[in-house]
């Protein structure tokens, strides 16, 4: 096809990608990937799960009146809208400073092999 | 409505079908090849990418929905703003970039990667299949019912000699004409640019919408909350959650469990759907690489953001300028809430009547348009995979030509499209608008674990895969053929509930009855449900988890090799296509 090749077929050598996973420069790009997003998904599904729970169960903490007619509850979600645009923002910036170089590199070399 | 605002709701309906088909007809030119037409050729732009993502997942429920359910219901409709909205977390850090850097054109390429190709490839697209079709349906119902209320055919009156049922039926098999027409003809170049018009159509009609709510108070939120909360009647706990999800039942503390508890399951449902959603899947890969996704997503996510901010505005702004009252009286279900709210600001700030009729036909186009983009992606997303998955990998082990694949995939979706039209027509009466809530629970219970253990857990395999799809799937469609919303028989945990006379004789029995506790169920309305539950996810997502877990602890089968190219190529994206 003009624009699209089926990708290359696993060279022979079997256990290349086991050696490649276990490398150190990947084992560090895994680790920084997930030291990144497993924290953070588990803490915005906590924060997301207690702006739900708090919804069913603290109604009137929910609703004390903060400013005028603005109350708790208002504030809690547009908190969600805050805390959804800091953590894509944060993510954002960590991979393209700390995961792309690293991911850039190691695909170089593992295409560049391949191509050999 | 005015015969004015009729007569151009009906002109821009038509330049909306003529300017997307023209687009779709300039798309077929550029599509030569299998990842043009499953992958728009993977060159559209992050930007391009996010735009269309917004236009793919911000259905009708979203735009006249969530604004319909704070206006008559208050805060509760936020609720689901905020669920649709985080949920784009879980695709963003877990899922788009693997998906984009180790599959080619559907989920099941990234689940069946280190699997046997049959079983796997089968489960996953027939869990794509019933989500598409059960979104689908609750998009073209809607539709119907909708273009019927936007044109105001009412009840016993005709237009053009169509009665409100004819023209229920036209409409449906309409928006399923044209949504088999964008995939057929347009594939993915033509459906993307349907999405990215419908995107922008969606935010300039709803940010001036927002703006003139905004002039109306003065630019004060809380005196639109105060003025909104005074005119629904319900005081300040239309501002506060629990007048529709979550209620508190007096002296029934059995009932208000359940209540409370369907509420956490349709959170659940709604933050971890999204991530699984076929249409949104294949979205991914329309771009370059994993960098261009995670800046489609990016993208997606401030748009929908705003989006659902300035429903906000839209919803509480109908709530205190339109009023609850002449909403319901329009649609119980409040869909008209955001038309409504148009004809009102045009009125007040573009001139009258005739200002009025302007922009109540601009946002019905503008809803016109929004279920166009949705059904589009939909059938996109289930044809590509009875071509791809069905088709070339299952029945024909990968020995088949692209053209070849292309061809089913075109008709699949006249396949996909004749199903649903045929589908819809039949459930037109039907209160259908649940189904987008299951088509996450689905989702979520199906297909996140299989994706998400798939992409992270070195010891899943086929037995996990298909175990947590075919378990999810089932208990997910179990539970809502067990739930209130099949059957709506009252008993101590699901009170009865005070019944118009409407709503009595279609149930068949007297309004002073207490034998009634969902009068629109779909089965029978005084025969109680076995499962409490309107919403699956907190039943079904855990059994999707745990099945995938068993399948894969039970089974031998391990390929650690294909795991570590899956992981290697995931991260670093070498090799992907």
């Amino acid at each position: 096809m003009a624009t699209e090749t089926p990708a290359p077929p696993a060279p022979p050598d079997e256990g290349r990608y086991r050696a490649l996973q276990d490398s150190d420069g990947f084992g560090a790009l895994r680790k920084a990937f997930r030291g990144f997003v497993f924290p953070t998904t588990v803490a915005f599904l906590v924060w997301y799960g207690l702006y739900v729970v708090l919804s069913a169960y603290a109604r009137g903490f929910m609703g004390t009146k903060v400013v005028g007619h603005i109350n708790v509850a208002l504030v809690f979600g547009l908190l969600q809208f805050v805390s959804t645009f800091l953590i894509a923002w944060l993510y954002a910036r960590f991979a393209s400073r700390r995961l792309d170089p690293v991911a850039d590199q190691l695909r170089q070399e593992i295409e560049g092999s391949e191509q050999q | 409505m005015s015969s004015t605002a009729r007569t151009l709701t009906i002109v821009l309906f038509l330049v909306l079908v003529l300017v997307t088909l023209a687009i779709t007809i300039w798309a077929n030119r550029q599509t030569r090849n299998a990842t043009d037409f499953y992958a728009g050729g993977r060159s559209f732009s992050g930007f391009q990418n996010g735009m269309a993502i917004g236009g793919d997942y911000m259905s009708a429920a979203s735009f006249l929905g969530i604004a319909g359910i704070i206006a008559l219901s208050g805060y509760d409709g936020f609720l689901y703003s905020i669920g649709f909205l985080v949920a784009w977390l879980v695709a963003l850090l877990l899922v788009a970039e693997l998906l984009r850097n180790s599959g080619r054109y559907t989920m099941a390429d990234v689940l069946a990667y280190r699997m046997r190709q049959t079983p796997v490839r089968t489960a996953a697209s027939v869990s794509t299949i019933v989500v598409s079709i059960f979104y689908l349906l609750a998009q073209m119902v809607g539709a119907g019912s909708l273009v019927a209320l936007l044109l105001g055919i009412k009840e016993g009156q005709t237009f053009l000699g169509l009665t409100p049922t004819t023209a229920k039926i036209l409409t449906i098999v309409l928006i399923g004409i044209l949504m088999i027409a964008y995939v057929v003809i347009g594939g993915m170049k033509g459906t993307t640019y349907v999405q990215i018009v419908k995107a922008f159509m969606l935010m300039l009609g709803a940010i001036l919408m927002a703006l003139l709510v905004a002039i109306a108070f003065r630019f004060n939120l809380s005196s639109l909350l105060g003025d909104a909360a005074a005119k629904s009647g319900k005081g300040a706990e239309f501002l506060e959650p629990g007048l529709k999800y979550g209620k508190d039942i007096a002296g029934n503390s059995g009932a208000t469990l359940v209540s409370k508890l369907d509420l956490l399951s349709l959170g659940a449902a709604l933050v971890l759907g999204t991530a699984g959603l076929p249409h949104v899947l294949i979205r991914f890969y329309a771009v370059p690489n994993a960098k261009a996704a995670r800046r489609s997503v990016l993208w997606a996510i401030g748009i929908i953001g705003v989006f659902y901010l300035l429903t906000l505005a839209l919803g509480f702004g109908a709530a205190a300028l339109v009023g609850g009252k002449a909403i319901a009286a329009q649609d119980p279900g409040g869909n008209t809430a955001a038309p409504q709210l148009a004809q009102v600001l045009g009125a007040r700030y573009l001139g009258g009547s005739t200002g009025g009729a302007v922009l109540l036909a601009v946002i019905a186009a503008v809803a016109f348009a929004t279920i166009l983009a949705v059904v589009a992606g939909l059938t996109l997303a289930s044809s590509s995979s009875v071509a791809h998955d069905l088709y070339a990998n299952v029945l024909r082990r990968g020995q088949t030509s692209e053209r070849e694949e292309v061809n089913v995939a075109r008709y699949a979706a006249f396949g996909v499209g004749a199903v649903a039209i045929v589908l819809a027509v039949f459930a037109r009466s039907l209160n259908v608008a649940f189904l987008v809530a299951v088509a996450f629970a689905i989702a979520a219970s199906a297909n996140l674990p299989a994706i998400l253990f798939s992409l992270f857990w070195k010891k899943f395999n086929t037995r996990g895969a298909v175990w947590g799809i075919y378990g999810g799937l089932i208990s997910a469609v179990l539970v809502v053929l067990l739930s209130p919303i099949c059957w709506g028989g009252s008993n101590s945990n699901l009170p009865a509930v005070k019944l118009t006379a409407t709503q009595a004789a279609d149930c068949g029995v007297p309004t002073s009855s207490t034998e009634v506790n969902n009068a629109t169920a779909l089965f029978s309305c005084t025969t109680p449900a076995p499962i409490p539950f309107s919403n699956p996810g907190l039943i079904s997502i855990p059994i999707g988890f745990l099945a995938a877990y068993i399948g894969a602890r039970t089974s031998r089968e391990r390929d650690p090799e294909r795991y570590a190219e899956l992981e290697v190529r995931s991260l670093t994206g070498a090799g992907s296509v």
